[in-house]
């Protein structure tokens, strides 16, 4: 099982090094002049010349390929252009925002998907199933700003006036809510769709009729013979749609005015600022593939072939 | 054997051996919405000690009762009237929890698949000990039961297999684990749902063994459900046959074999393949040059070899039949030589000429001459087509688009002994039996010279095999060669006229099949005779049993 997870780590960090190729491409590397698109039209012949220096873009696009992926690997990721600092300083702050944002959010959204999924599997056909299998489908067939959008309408200061609908720094703990919910809202669904098709599956096998014939009690047969054959697959959607929210998290960010990566991005772009971009870009793909590389080894662990024969 | 306990009582059950312990009376299952009677009014009862054997194709019922005896009905059934009562109880008038208590304890149950009803994620200590649901049973105590009841079905009761998962073992383990998990809380009944199908016979006759006398030493009640006669012949000291829904014959084992009452008994008994040792007409070696020749066959996948200096040869008209156990490679043999199997070396020629290996070297007549049936008729036929374009779609591909499609389909069906209706119907609207009739007039449209059959009557009931059988003699008797491949040694003496026992890969015997059913030479071919289950057919109108080959013969149709 050791050698599987070594060879998982690989393949996520060839699988990093190839999305460093794109993003160095598709900031930097393309055809047209980089520094005469970060400075803008209007720029003088001279401070074109001077960024072009300063971003090495005289030297072949190897060479500023391999010297930026140096920086990356060091723990450089460049200087900011728009306010001249380092760009880990930069991002430090917003990141660990967003990944509390999103850690809030899986941790409200898996254990309720689950339970729903699991509930809905073993009422199935009855009212909470049907209820349940319209409501997500309802809620993944909507952008997640539009259900942002909505929960600010109906629990935000036009509707009920719970919660505050734009962050501030002065806000009290109640601002996260709305975010959360929202991300909650985007990434619920598949959850408990897959659960409750999992779980179906698991709840008819023979083993788990044969439990029920041994006269084990139900709640044994549910955690001790079904949960267990359940969570390899569902495991792979969950960590599909968690890492969902590492690319998520920039829409519902901007609309709820949350200072966290997706914002910086949005900025980012917006200032044309390649360091920032490149470094947040490669951040969201990393969690990405961190995330998946997690529920591959739950689903390993989780299947007794692989955890005994790979000891 | 126990056959001499509770014989008194011809119908009814013995009851010699203290009253009965599974009484079931008047019994009825519908069928949720549709009010269908899944069961009708079943009676039965078993003394302690002894075994009911009940038989019957599938959707007779069988398993429906058998899981109704655990107060278990599957999905959108329920029982909708008469009682069963175990141990003295009703149990209608359980509680959920009253029935938790009786199962495992007064009733258990083991399954037809081990391999599917054993949780892959739980190690066996845990399965074994949860059976065991007695909270009074200190830790160490049902510790101790748990390895007893191992020792018992010959199993190693040690922490290190305590400890594994049911992958680790092998099929004939895992049905032994699944016996003593039955066994453990020494329950007075218990069901068995044709707990062998999926093992060979040697295993199966050790599994055999272990429930007769598991079921003798705890004075337990059995109830053996199974499509096989000659299995329960064996074992079962009384017999209750079900047809479509109903008990229409119930008595004592000898009773039933000698003298069947009902024409049903007799149907299922007559279609029972049954090992012929003896009064094989004499075929000698056959001469001349070979429709087919083998010569030094290695195969195997990867690595790993799986079939050794393999010889066979398949005359004109003739039926060779390849006998081996699940993993002897017998189906790898066969595919082989249909070109489905590349990775061989050897020599492999087909009326003269050699064969390439793999089907995409060999020419396009080669193809046509050489045919195959496989195994599960459920998966050989593509569900969204018609039998008609199933059955054209090689033939065109191999012999070129007919002037007449109709009468190429008509034809083909009629050598199935299907009428031509059948040509517009999709596979799900046919049975098991007609589909693999399907199967065989789509590899019978081209007119091979060769057909290769891999184990093409084991997914079907016994009744529906003897069917397909006679339809093979009487495509043989038009001239087609056959290899025939199986696992069940009574088929081979029923249809080959040539046997080539393959044991690990190896041809360990060879021989015309009179010989070597009467006179097996290996080791191996002598266990295997051994090991299966047989009876003597004596009741009066029951087809003289070595006659069969020659009444059937002369086949086409029905």
């Amino acid at each position: 099982m050791t050698r599987l997870i070594v060879v998982r780590l690989l393949f996520g960090a060839l699988t990093l090094w190839a999305v460093s190729l794109v993003v160095f491409a598709a900031t930097q590397a393309l055809p047209g002049d980089a520094a005469q698109m970060i400075l803008g039209r209007d720029a003088t012949p001279e401070r074109v010349e001077a960024l072009r220096d300063q971003l090495d873009l005289h030297e072949p696009v190897a060479v500023q390929y391999l010297n930026w992926l140096q920086g990356i690997v060091q723990g450089d990721l460049g200087t900011s252009y728009s306010n001249r600092t380092e760009v880990t300083e930069v991002l430090s702050g917003p990141v660990l925002s967003s990944l509390t944002l999103m850690g809030l959010a899986a941790l409200a959204a898996t254990p309720v998907a689950l339970l729903v999924g699991a509930v809905s599997a073993l009422r199935r056909d009855r009212a909470f199933d049907h209820a349940s299998s319209m409501g997500t489908l309802v809620v993944a067939s909507i952008p997640e700003f539009v259900v942002g959008i909505l929960l600010i309408l109906l629990l935000g200061p036009g509707g009920l006036g719970w919660f505050p609908s734009v962050y501030s720094r002065e806000g009290g703990p109640d601002q996260w809510v709305l975010p959360v919910l929202t991300l909650a809202f985007a990434v619920a669904p598949p959850i408990v769709r897959m659960m409750r098709a999992t779980m179906i599956e698991v709840l008819e096998s023979e083993y788990v009729q044969q439990a029920r014939l041994k006269g084990v009690d139900e709640r044994a047969v549910l955690w001790r013979h079904a949960a267990p054959n359940a969570i390899g697959p569902v495991a792979q959607v969950v960590a599909l749609q968690l890492a969902w929210l590492a690319g998520g998290v920039v829409a519902v960010e901007f609309l709820f005015n949350f200072p966290g990566v997706g914002k910086i991005l949005m900025d980012a772009i917006e200032n044309r600022d390649v360091p920032l971009v490149q470094a947040v870009v490669l951040l969201i793909a990393g969690i990405y593939i961190l995330v998946n590389l997690i529920a591959d080894v739950i689903g390993l662990a989780a299947n007794p072939k692989v955890r005994v024969a790979n000891r | 054997m126990t056959r001499d306990a509770g014989r008194e009582a011809d119908s009814g059950g013995g009851r010699d051996t203290g009253a009965a312990v599974l009484s079931v009376e008047g019994l009825t299952v519908i069928g949720r919405p549709s009010d269908v009677e899944i069961i009708s009014g079943v009676s039965i009862t078993v003394a302690r000690g002894t075994i009911l054997g009940l038989v019957g194709e599938s959707g007779s019922g069988k398993t429906t009762l058998g899981l109704s005896l655990l107060a278990h009905c599957k999905r959108a059934t329920e029982i909708s009237a008469g009682r069963v009562e175990v141990a003295g109880k009703d149990l209608a008038s359980l509680s959920e929890r009253g029935v938790r208590e009786l199962r495992g304890r007064a009733v258990a149950y083991i399954p037809q698949s081990p391999a599917s009803a054993l949780n892959p994620a739980l190690r066996l200590r845990t399965q074994l000990r949860e059976a065991l649901h007695d909270a009074s049973l200190s830790a160490a105590d049902a510790q101790a039961r748990v390895r007893e009841v191992l020792g018992e079905v010959a199993l190693p009761d040690d922490d290190g297999f305590l400890a594994r998962y049911p992958h680790q073992l092998s099929g004939g383990q895992q049905q032994r684990v699944a016996i003593a998990m039955a066994f453990v809380g020494r329950p007075d009944v218990i069901v068995l749902d044709e707990p062998t199908t999926g093992l060979d016979v040697t295993t199966q006759a050790h599994v055999l063994e272990t429930i007769r006398r598991m079921t003798r030493d705890y004075g337990t009640a059995g109830v053996y459900i199974s499509h096989d006669m000659a299995v329960v012949a064996d074992l079962a000291d009384e017999i209750a046959v079900m047809y479509r829904g109903e008990v229409v014959e119930r008595g004592r084992t000898d009773r039933v074999l000698a003298d069947p009452r009902h024409s049903y008994t007799r149907r299922l008994l007559t279609a029972v393949p049954l090992l012929r040792t003896t009064g094989h007409e004499e075929g000698g070696e056959p001469e001349g040059e070979p429709l087919l020749r083998v010569a030094g066959l290695d195969a195997g996948y990867g690595r790993t070899r799986v079939l050794d200096g393999i010889d066979v040869s398949v005359h004109r008209g003739e039926c060779v039949a390849l006998l081996g156990e699940s993993g002897s490679g017998k189906t790898t043999l066969s595919r082989s030589v249909a070109g489905l199997h590349r990775q061989y070396t050897g020599e492999v020629v087909f009326d003269g000429s050699p064969l390439a290996a793999g089907s995409y070297r060999r020419t396009a007549e080669q193809r046509r001459r050489v045919q195959y049936v496989f195994q599960n008729p459920y998966e050989a036929l593509n569900p969204r087509r018609r039998v008609r374009d199933q059955i054209l779609g090689p033939y065109r591909h191999l012999v070129g688009r007919p002037r007449d499609p109709g009468a190429v389909v008509a034809e083909a069906l009629e050598r199935a002994a299907l009428s031509a209706s059948y040509a517009d119907r999709y596979p799900e609207q046919l049975s098991g039996g007609e589909r693999q009739r399907v199967c065989i007039a789509r590899a019978v449209a081209t007119r091979p010279d060769l057909l290769i059959c891999d184990e093409i009557t084991s997914a079907l009931d016994v009744s529906v095999q003897a069917e397909i059988v006679k339809l093979l003699r009487g495509l043989q008797d038009e001239g087609m060669a056959l290899l025939f491949v199986t696992h069940n040694i009574a088929l081979v003496s029923n249809i080959a006229q040539r046997v080539a026992v393959l044991h690990r890969g190896v041809i360990v015997e060879q021989g015309p099949v009179g010989r070597v059913m009467s006179a097996p030479e290996h080791e191996y071919t002598r266990a295997l005779i051994a090991d299966t289950p047989d009876f003597e057919l004596s009741f009066a109108g029951a087809p003289e049993r070595l006659g069969m080959a020659a009444q059937d013969r002369p086949v086409t149709g029905a």
